[in-house]
């Protein structure tokens, strides 16, 4: 990875409500700090429709406008174009979502502005639960985990959703996976977006220490441990879904350090965490030869 | 220009007149040719409008409160399950203070599925925060898309315009088109102060605690109590320019009247029909038409309906467990004030015809008094 020039200027300020260790608050912090100050944010309900603070205060230093759950990236559709139709043809508009909104109740909202390329960044803050109230599973929560709606004796069996599979369906211009460990990375892929007309979808891997009871301190090292054991890898679909790109460039770490440090993961036992083992394996090395498959298609470069 | 079009070419034709910038809208029936015919007058360039073709009207409403917050004129129409879908939206344009406008054509709700008319979708929104008028004629429904943007947006609340399925919706009629460079001279561009704007920062609907919300809710309620003088008299300035109004309500022959029937819809045609014959057969009867629902002009139905000695309602919706909407309406504006009986009578739900002689029975059974106060009186149910 090269190391672009990270701008020193703050759109987001040290003021907010967020716990400690939050994922998602680096992961804005990173994905302003690309973007610059001529961008407007809608935001559903999530962690973020808290953590910005409540009435007169905001931490952030740009329109927002709070929405319903289930409508972020239509509500930004419609932000676009009566800012076009005002003359304003040059703001960023980005949808700011957790994987509740995205994953689950903001999926159909999604799919019709994706199908429709709507000029927009959409971007899903995966924390994989329901975190804002009170760690429920969502259907980005991984197999395996403990939420309060998956108890120890009944943890969530059914194995995350493909999201990047579904988003690339739609063959949108781009889509990229970030994670807040790697700023660098999140930084250039925001603004190689911004760059880009039509709807672009990036998913940023933010762990969040409440909820997947983890001591706040590791939450970057997590992060970073997602990507290093491949549960989690960073990749681009470009090219209207027929370029894939997946960073492989990282010496690898098993799973179970990543699943270890995580209290969500504690009850599991040996055989459990062979499993998931097994899984991410065959995800990576399907993942892997997917790439090749569409870099080997005639035409294609 | 006068042309021969249908209700729902009257929704369309107000919109072009009034130049909305975003319109956002999924198709159902009753309502589909509304958005078609926009969407033919934007792909030609006969209207300057962004057309956002969502997946539900959910998104519709959505759509159309962020172009709203972004500063732009912006427009929906939709029909029963559409608008109830809506419903959570609905709220957020209330809460957001955007001055969207929508055309519900009143489509009766499943199950069974029923396609025909009457008012239980519309009447189910009462409570959000919407301004609500009903229309009778095609040439109303038109001139009320530029009223309703004006209203709007003086006000900074959101109104839906209604008219009934088929009646109104699939009838042609004749209709005196409105353009929008006589529009300009009543309808200004709209400019709000406070809009999603990188060079104005707005935090909007954030988190607000028990010390600021209610206050957010009383200003609401404020701007609909103003919403009444607001409506007369962008109605006067509409007539200014076009030389027709409408008014919060309508009264015919009421100034003598005894018996009174108040409706609204395509009802109050046919109701003044049948007063006609009334009134030809010696019997003083009237008939009151609301047009402004939300807010309810309690001091206009007060003033006409308090000279009556008895007064029927004509509900083409329920409240289940309570009665019929207007009728309740009606009673609460002259509790305390007046002891002019009124009688509510539920007719015409899911379309069943409301002909001159459904009426007409109706009026006799309240002039006879075979239909009472005190009960909830049904129309031709055949139970």
């Amino acid at each position: 990875m090269k190391a672009p020039r990270i701008p020193m200027e703050e759109l987001m300020g040290c003021g907010h409500l967020a716990c400690q260790g939050c994922g998602a608050t680096q992961a804005m912090r990173f994905a302003l700090k690309a973007l610059g100050p001529r961008t407007a944010l809608t935001i559903p309900a999530c962690c973020w429709a808290v953590i910005d603070g409540s009435f007169p205060h905001s931490a952030v230093e740009l329109p927002i406008f709070h929405t319903a759950f289930e409508t972020a990236a239509v509500v930004a559709a419609g932000i676009k174009a009566g800012l076009e139709m005002r003359g304003d043809t040059e703001t960023t508009v980005m949808a700011w979502a957790g994987d509740g909104g995205t994953y689950d109740i903001g999926l159909q909202a999604l799919s019709g502005t994706a199908e429709r390329n709507d000029d927009i960044i959409y971007v899903c803050y995966d924390n994989e639960a329901y975190m804002n109230t009170g760690i429920q599973r969502s259907s980005s929560t991984p197999v395996g985990a403990w939420t309060t709606t998956t108890p120890v004796s009944n943890y969530k069996r059914e194995p995350k959703k493909d999201m990047i599979g579904i988003m690339a369906a739609h063959m949108i211009p781009y889509i990229a996976t970030c994670s807040v460990a790697y700023p660098e990375d999140m930084i250039e892929k925001f603004r190689k977006a911004k760059e880009i007309r039509g709807t672009r979808y990036l998913h940023v891997f933010a762990p969040c220490p409440t909820g997947w009871k983890l001591a706040p301190e590791l939450s970057v090292q997590m992060a970073r441990r997602a990507v290093t054991s491949r549960v989690f890898p960073l990749l681009e679909i470009t090219d209207r879904g027929q370029t894939l790109k997946v960073w492989k460039d990282f010496e690898p770490t098993p799973v179970r350090e990543y699943l270890a440090p995580q209290g969500r993961f504690r009850h599991l036992g040996r055989e459990e965490i062979e499993g998931i083992e097994r899984d991410v394996d065959l995800r990576w090395r399907r993942l892997l030869a997917k790439e090749k498959m569409m870099a080997a298609i005639p035409g294609l470069e | 220009m006068k042309k021969v079009i249908m209700g729902n070419h009257a929704v369309s034709y107000g919109v072009r007149a009034s130049e909305a910038q975003v319109i956002s809208a999924y198709p159902i029936t009753p309502q589909t040719h509304v958005v078609e015919l926009l969407s033919e007058m934007c792909a030609s360039g006969e209207i300057d409008a962004r057309f956002i073709k969502v997946e539900s009207e959910h998104s519709a409403m959505a759509a159309c409160v962020g172009a709203s917050a972004a500063g732009a004129r912006a427009f929906t129409a939709t029909s029963s399950q559409g608008l109830l879908l809506m419903h959570e939206m609905l709220h957020w344009a209330v809460g957001a203070r955007l001055p969207i406008v929508l055309a519900n054509i009143n489509r009766a709700v499943g199950p069974p599925w029923s396609i025909w008319t009457d008012q239980n979708d519309s009447l189910s929104q009462r409570d959000v925060g919407w301004l609500q008028i009903y229309c009778e004629s095609n040439q109303e429904t038109q001139d009320t898309i530029p009223q309703a943007f004006k209203i709007a947006e003086q006000l900074q609340l959101p109104v839906m315009l209604v008219l009934d399925a088929f009646f109104l919706s699939h009838t042609y009629e004749i209709v005196d088109i409105i353009e929008k460079e006589q529009v300009r001279r009543f309808l200004p561009p709209y400019r709000p102060e406070i809009k999603i704007d990188v060079d104005d920062q707005h935090s909007f609907g954030n988190l607000a605690g028990p010390e600021h919300y209610m206050e957010l809710r009383y200003m609401i309620q404020e701007a609909m109590e103003k919403a009444i003088e607001v409506v007369e008299r962008v109605d006067r300035e509409f007539e200014q320019v076009f030389g027709r109004r409408y008014g919060l309500i309508d009264p015919y022959r009421c100034d003598d009247a005894e018996i009174i029937l108040v409706t609204s819809g395509t009802v109050a045609s046919t109701t003044r029909k049948v007063i006609d014959d009334l009134r030809d057969e010696g019997v003083k009867a009237g008939s009151l038409k609301i047009r402004v629902f939300r807010p309810f002009p309690f001091e206009q139905v007060f003033e006409v309906l308090s000279r009556a000695r008895k007064v029927a309602v004509i509900d083409r919706n329920i409240s289940f467990g309570a009665h019929g909407i207007f009728f309740q309406e009606v009673k609460s504006a002259l509790y305390g004030r007046s002891d002019v009986p009124v009688i509510g009578f539920i007719a015409g739900l899911g379309g069943r015809d409301i002909t001159p002689k459904v009426v007409r029975e109706m009026a006799d059974r309240a002039i006879e008094g075979t239909a009472t106060e005190r009960y909830i009186n049904w129309t031709g149910v055949k139970i």
